[in-house]
């Protein structure tokens, strides 16, 4: 696949017509979007309109920017103007956004062309995109495993060759999962860092926007082009931020590198996953990195404050839901009556699961037991992560437990579900950056994923380790 | 059942105001009354999917005034909270308060010389507005109902007084002295009939030996501060009766309805709400800074307190004309200003046209004293001409109605229509002779009465004398001359 | 101490679901009730924690004071928000009647 910065520097040089970049692209998503069912809406006019524009650009002297000519995916949670956006739930069929997010506005400065909506979970809750209103995504490797979620159907687009650069969300493991199960890059950025300003919310204090690419290069390209502080997102940093592109490839010489014993050797991790881990610290090491075992015990607890958490917050965010202003609308001979109606047929199980869940958490005289609770574990968590960071400079663990399972296979329980996240969960708990990367291919055939953490604001380092890790994936 | 229990209310004013800020509490919305429906909305106020809420710096500074002013607790930090709960006039079926960690805690007013503490004051964003279609506009017996989102997110100061009232007076005069406050420091225009202060009360009775409290009732809806009066009078009265009935209040919100003159119990719902209130995410906390608080306690103007205070000792009037000179928007200010360019003219005069006939000029024509068109330094002139003795302070007034509608000073007026009081001691003495040359008998009557048949007559010569003057005659030397020729 | 979750009756459910105005069915009400627990009997292990002096976090960002200038900007266009409206009478959105105050 080609790389997405070589395509900008084809077309910033005229050497490539943005025009025929993207004819290439769309007709791969008509070859193969049926049968994935990555892409809930494609844009091919307005996405050759754009292209025409961008070349235009280019014939001027103008430079359209890093992403020229670029086509970007975007995750079905990201508003765009006058786009519909479903956030791959009924409630929001046919929904269009007055407005565009901040991020896809930076895509789009940067010369990027949005080539489509990505399906996902519903609201973006899930790990598989099997909870989506509109059809489950299917994992381009093995269509009868799914693609792992919510971001389900931008990592198989990228992986798919739908498109090089793709952007979705991450609350639990949301983009980092779904890469690791389609064997792409994913990268979920420090809390902060790119504006949510568009996005629309599942769990506030945990939700971040990332890409996904096929390489870690295109990831950094993406991930610089969509951060920054933003005047709209009160939650955004203020301060100037440290691109990680150029100091990619400054290698991993004395990095101190934690490889995380409580995650990469709990039960249901698979041998293979497991191998993958020890294998990227040794070629760390190999490239002269100093490697270590570190414990976080408070990783243990993260599965359980996050289910805590994130319904709680979600719950009150999915209110606004109700049949009034937007949507659908079930009709009814009173308001609640059309409100209850509205959010029962408008609503998938696994949304309607959290929202219970959720409005539990904090009602009275639970609060303090159950959301309260979970906020202040979340802190230990936190602490657990400074203090193992004191001695590390980013940490190494399993993205996913195993690899892709089968459609259907976690449905019927959803905890069984929620532990595909065990792995992800705590940074978002911290709100740290980290990222997956593929290493080979597990006994399945299907593809394996290790993960890089790191601090708050430390993806430069972050990234220049899994440049070396990328290098030596098989 | 003791008809004899002496009931002690237990009152609560909590008091919503709308901060007069150009924009939302979180968004860059227009915060005006009387647009046309849905207009100055955005994805922020509208709680559109994605919209995140950035807050209103101004809205921070008004709270910081109000804390100077009443002397509030200003905490390090103070934390937004989202308090959850279904109503199509919420846009995101949540509204952005604060609950556990207010902006301003503790602070203090002073009502007729009595301290009422208050509790808290926090910021939250308003809701937007429901028209109920069908049955009258109450809202059981509507249809339908329309929703207009021009007043979601508008920011508001919601202020808590501690159960410190004692009856519907103290309230009323809380109410006003509040509301005389929040305009004072410039945050609000405060007006009752617009919304933009609304006040709700909570009252309970308390036996009065005993320490227990009573239960509350919350009742809104009371729209002028002369309704809250009312509307407190009343609820008082029903608890009592109620009370010594030996039934036992329910609590509950009732609605005052001014027409009816009395409350009635809204459709109450099953069990209490539970808000499920948590710490909003999508904002960070508020921690003001010691520049930040100087910068507003230098900015402040005279508080309503202190001015009239002040008003009292430097001009001898009384503190009831003092509370209306401040009371009223701008009037204090033009007074002072008149004062100011009084040469032999006294302040009592200036304050007794001012609380008089400009505030009835004011009140009728809806204009504010800035807008008459007899300017400060006009009124001051007037009261010269009164100080000095060319005009009787009776025509003094003819004057003033006058100077407002022909817009000429007051000295023009009194020369064209020959208003100079006559102090001419032969002039009077003349008038004051031919009255008493045609009133013999009342002359006898007063010699032959008693003091009070003769305080009769003579308060009738006098009354002959000032109309044979044309009202021109100056009272002390009439009275003067008279005495003379009495004696 | 963590209320014992598995606890979570049905009828607590039921009055969840009201506070979360979802239409539940009954099935549906039942079925949650088994789920809820499931997954609730997770949170017993954080009653077992120390937390004595840990704050919670409500912010994961050591951010304050972040505010905008009181300034006016553009507002939406009325007829696009109205387009999305389910039900739309003299420039408002229309609802069914309101039985309850909030």
């Amino acid at each position: 696949m080609d790389r997405a910065y070589e395509i900008a520097a084809s077309v910033r040089s005229g050497e490539r017509s943005a025009r025929e970049v993207i004819d290439g692209y769309l007709d791969n998503v008509a070859a193969r979007n049926d049968e994935l069912n990555a892409l809930l809406l494609v844009s091919a006019d307005a996405a050759r309109a754009s292209a025409d524009a961008i070349d235009a650009v280019v014939a001027q002297g103008k430079d359209p920017g890093p992403l020229a000519g670029v086509p970007v995916v975007l995750k079905d949670n990201l508003c765009q103007r006058g786009v519909p956006t479903t956030c791959g739930s009924r409630i929001l069929e046919g929904w269009k956004p007055p407005y565009t997010a901040t991020v896809v506005e930076a895509v789009i400065a940067a010369g990027g062309i949005a080539l489509g909506k990505a399906n996902l979970d519903e609201f973006a809750m899930g790990s598989s995109t099997e909870n989506s209103a509109f059809g489950p995504t299917r994992n381009p490797h093995d269509p009868s495993r799914v693609p792992g979620g919510s971001s389900g159907g931008s990592a198989a687009a990228v992986a798919a060759e739908f498109a090089p650069l793709a952007l979705g969300s991450d609350t639990g493991g949301s983009i980092r999962q779904p890469a690791a199960l389609c064997g792409v890059v994913g990268v979920k950025p420090t809390y902060g860092r790119v504006s949510r300003y568009g996005l629309v919310a599942f769990a506030s204090s945990l939700d971040q926007i990332g890409p996904f690419a096929t390489s870690v290069s295109d990831a950094a390209l993406l991930l610089d082009a969509i951060s920054g502080h933003d005047r709209r997102d009160s939650t955004s940093f203020a301060d100037q931020l440290i691109p990680v592109a150029p100091s990619l490839n400054e290698g991993v010489a004395g990095l101190r590198v934690g490889v995380i014993e409580e995650l990469t050797n709990g039960e249901g991790v698979a041998p293979e996953v497991r191998a993958a881990v020890s294998a990227a610290a040794a070629a760390l090491e190999a490239a002269g990195a100093i490697i270590e075992m570190v414990s976080l015990p408070s990783t243990q607890f993260g599965l359980s404050a996050y289910y805590m958490i994130a319904p709680a917050e979600a719950s009150s965010n999915l209110a606004r839901y109700d049949g009034v202003r937007y949507g659908l609308r079930v009709d009814g001979d009173d308001l609640s009556t059309m409100n209850e109606r509205t959010r029962d047929a408008g609503f998938g199980a696994e949304v309607k699961r959290r929202i219970m869940l959720g409005t539990y958490a904090l009602s009275a005289g639970y609060y303090d037991a159950y959301y309260g609770r979970a906020q202040r574990v979340r802190t230990l968590i936190t602490r657990d992560f400074d203090r193992v960071y004191e001695n590390c400079d980013v940490l190494l663990s399993p993205t996913s437990p195993t690899t892709a399972f089968k459609l259907g296979d976690r449905t019927a329980d959803p905890m069984a579900m929620y532990q595909s996240d065990v792995c992800t969960i705590p940074t978002n708990l911290a709100g740290h950056p980290a990222m997956s990367l593929p290493w080979g291919k597990g006994a399945d055939g299907m593809p394996v994923g290790v993960q890089v953490l790191a601090p708050a604001l430390g993806e430069p380092t972050m990234f220049r380790a899994a440049r070396v890790i990328e290098d030596a994936a098989p | 059942m003791n008809t004899e229990t002496k009931w002690v209310p237990v009152i609560g004013l909590e008091v919503h105001c709308e901060l007069s800020t150009a924009t939302k509490l979180f968004c860059a919305c227009p915060n005006t009354f009387g647009s046309e429906p849905n207009t100055n909305v955005c994805p922020v106020c509208l709680g559109l999917p994605g919209s995140l809420p950035v807050l209103n710096a101004r809205a921070v500074e008004f709270a910081l005034r109000l804390a100077e002013a009443l002397n509030f607790d200003v905490p390090a930090r103070s934390v937004f909270a989202r308090k959850n709960y279904f109503y199509p006039d919420m846009p995101k079926d949540y509204q952005v308060t604060q609950f556990e960690l207010p902006i301003l805690q503790d602070g203090t007013i002073d009502v007729d010389g009595v301290p009422i503490e208050i509790e808290r004051a926090h910021l939250e964003e308003d809701t937007g507005k429901s028209t109920h279609i069908g049955g009258a506009g109450r809202i059981h017996e509507a249809e339908y109902s329309l929703i207009d989102y021009n007043r979601a997110g508008v920011p508001l100061l919601e202020i808590v007084s501690r159960p410190d009232i004692r009856s519907a007076e103290q309230a009323r005069g809380y109410a006003s002295e509040l509301r005389a406050v929040l305009l004072a420091i410039g945050i609000s225009d405060v007006k009752m009939e617009e919304g933009s202060m609304r006040v709700d009360a909570n009252i309970s009775l308390r036996a009065s030996e005993s320490d227990e409290f009573g239960v509350k009732v919350e009742i809104k809806n009371m729209n002028s501060l002369r309704s809250l009066g009312r509307a407190i009078t009343h609820e008082i009265e029903r608890q009592a009766a109620a009370l010594d009935a030996g039934e036992t209040i329910v609590q509950e919100t009732r609605h005052w309805d001014e027409s009816e003159n009395r409350t009635s119990g809204m459709r109450s719902k099953e069990g209490s709400s539970d808000y499920r209130y948590f710490p909003e995410p999508d904002l960070v906390p508020v921690a003001p800074t010691d520049e930040q608080r100087d910068a507003v306690r230098n900015s402040l103007p005279e508080l309503p307190a202190h001015r009239r205070y002040r008003l009292v000792e430097e001009w001898g009037v009384s503190l009831s004309d003092a509370r209306i000179l401040v009371d009223a928007p701008g009037l204090a200010d033009y007074a002072e200003a008149a004062v100011a360019a009084l040469n032999q003219g006294s302040a009592r005069d200036v304050v007794n046209m001012c609380t008089g006939d400009l505030l009835a000029y004011t009140n009728e024509t809806g204009r504010i004293p800035d807008e008459v068109p007899l300017t400060p330094t006009g009124l001051a002139e007037l009261a010269d001409l009164v100080g000095d003795g060319t005009l009787s302070r009776s025509l003094a007034q003819e004057v003033f109605a006058d100077c407002v509608e022909s817009r000429k000073n007051p000295r023009a007026v009194v020369e064209e229509r020959g208003l100079a009081q006559v102090s001419d001691t032969g002039e009077l003495a003349t008038i004051i002779d031919t009255v008493l040359a045609s009133h013999s008998d009342a002359i006898a009557q007063y010699h032959a009465g008693d003091d009070k048949e003769r305080k009769k007559k003579r308060g009738f010569l006098m009354g002959e004398a000032m109309k044979a003057s044309k009202g021109k005659g100056n009272p002390q030397l009439l009275n003067q001359l008279l005495d003379e020729r009495l004696a | 101490m963590t209320p014992d979750p598995v606890a979570i009756t049905r009828a607590e459910v039921a009055h969840v679901a009201k506070l979360a105005r979802l239409g539940l069915t009954a099935d549906e009400i039942d079925r949650l009730t088994g789920e809820l627990a499931g997954i609730l009997i997770h949170a017993r292990d954080m009653g077992e924690l120390d937390l004595t002096g840990v704050e919670p976090t409500t912010h994961p960002l050591p951010l304050v004071n972040v505010v905008r200038p009181d300034e006016v900007e553009p507002t939406l266009d009325r007829d696009e928000v109205l387009a999305a409206a389910p039900e739309v009478e003299d420039n408002r959105f229309r609802v069914p009647r309101i039985l309850e105050a909030p």
